[in-house]
C-alpha cells in the first residue's frame, strides 16, 4: 500500500515535470524560434520601405502622394488596428487566465478590427486603380503597392490565423499548445502594429507634406 | 501550477494596466502628428523630424508594452535579436537612401 503509493507519487511527480519541462521549453523555443523568424520578416519590410524611399519621388508625371493621400481615412484605418492591439492583448490576458469565454470575445473583436482595417484599404486600392492610378502607372505607385499591399497581405495572414486559433480554442480549449501558438500570432499582430506605425509615417503623413 | 509561477506568467506576458499603459501612450504618439500634418502647423523642416521622433518613440513603446522586450534573463534573447536585426535595418534603408540621394544629386549635374 505504501510503495503503491509511492510509486503513485513518484509517477505523478515525473509526469508533472514532464509537462513543466515541455511547457517551459518548447513552448517558449517555439515562441523564440517564431521571434527570429519576425526578424527576417523585419528585414522584408525593410528593404521594401528601402525601395519606397528610393522611387518615391519618381511619379513619371502622374500622382504623387499629396494628391492621392487621404489622412482623415488613414487615421480611421490607423485607430482599429491601434485599438485591435489593445484587444489582442486583452485576449492574451484572458488565455493566460485559462478564461475560454475572454478569450474567444476579445479575439472576435480584434478579428472584426482588423477586417476593419483590410476592408478600408482594399477600398482605398480600389479607388487608385478605377482612377488610373494603379501600380504600372509610375515606380512611386509600383512601391507604395508593394509597400503598402505587403503590410495588407501579412494582416490577411493574420485574420486567417485568427479564425483558425478561435476554432482551435473552441475546440480544445485553452491548453498549453494552444497558449504557445496564441502567444506567436500575439507577437505577429503586434509586430504588423509597429510596421503600420513605419508606413503612416514615411509613406502617408511625410507624403503629404 | 503554483500562484508563484502564474505571477512571473503575468510579468511575462503584461496586465490589464501594463497593456493600457502601452495604448494610451500609442494613442498620443500617434494623434500628435497627426495633427501636426493634418493642420499644417509647421514647416516641412520642423515637420519631418517630429513625424521621425514620434514614430521612433511610438515603437519603443510598442516592443516595450506590447512585445514585452526587455533585458531579464529570460527577455535578453529577443531583445538582442531584435537590436541585431535594427542594426542591419538601418544600414540597409540608410545606405540605400545614401548612396541613391547622393546618385540622384549628382545626376542633375
Amino acid at each position: 500500500m505504501n510503495t503503491m503509493t509511492e510509486a503513485a507519487y513518484l509517477a505523478d511527480k515525473t509526469n508533472w515535470q514532464a509537462d513543466d519541462h515541455a511547457h517551459h521549453d518548447t513552448g517558449d523555443n517555439t515562441i523564440f524560434g517564431f521571434w527570429i523568424y519576425l526578424m527576417t520578416d523585419c528585414l522584408l519590410f525593410a528593404s521594401v520601405f528601402a525601395t519606397y524611399a528610393v522611387l518615391f519621388m519618381n511619379t513619371a508625371g502622374g500622382v504623387s502622394g499629396r494628391d492621392i493621400f487621404e489622412l482623415d481615412y488613414v487615421a480611421i484605418e490607423t485607430a482599429a488596428l491601434l485599438l485591435s492591439s489593445i484587444t489582442y492583448g486583452f485576449a492574451m490576458i484572458g488565455a493566460h487566465k485559462q478564461n475560454r469565454a475572454t478569450t474567444l470575445g476579445w479575439l472576435l473583436v480584434t478579428f472584426a478590427l482588423g477586417a476593419v482595417f483590410i476592408g478600408m484599404e482594399v477600398n482605398e486600392f480600389h479607388h487608385l486603380i478605377a482612377e488610373g492610378n494603379g501600380p504600372s502607372r509610375s515606380a512611386f505607385l509600383s512601391s507604395f503597392f508593394a509597400l503598402v499591399g505587403m503590410h495588407g497581405l501579412h494582416v490577411t495572414a493574420g485574420l486567417i490565423w485568427m479564425a483558425v486559433m478561435m476554432l482551435e480554442v473552441v475546440k480544445r480549449g485553452l491548453g498549453n499548445q494552444t497558449v504557445t501558438r496564441l502567444s506567436c500570432l500575439s507577437l505577429f499582430w503586434h509586430f504588423l502594429d509597429i510596421v503600420w506605425v513605419c508606413v503612416f509615417s514615411v509613406v502617408y503623413l511625410m507624403g503629404v507634406l | 501550477m503554483s500562484s508563484h509561477a502564474s505571477n512571473a506568467h503575468e510579468m511575462d506576458h503584461g496586465s490589464v494596466r501594463s497593456y493600457l499603459v502601452g495604448f494610451v501612450l500609442s494613442v498620443v504618439l500617434t494623434a500628435l502628428p497627426f495633427w501636426a500634418i493634418m493642420t499644417g502647423q509647421f514647416e516641412k523642416s520642423t515637420a519631418i523630424p517630429l513625424v521621425v521622433t514620434m514614430a521612433v518613440i511610438q515603437v519603443i513603446v510598442h516592443l516595450k508594452y506590447f512585445l514585452h522586450l526587455d533585458f531579464t534573463p529570460a527577455g535578453k534573447a529577443n531583445t538582442f535579436t531584435f537590436l541585431f536585426t535594427a542594426l542591419i535595418i538601418v544600414m540597409v534603408v540608410g545606405l540605400s537612401v545614401w548612396i541613391i540621394y547622393s546618385a540622384n544629386a549628382m545626376m542633375m549635374y
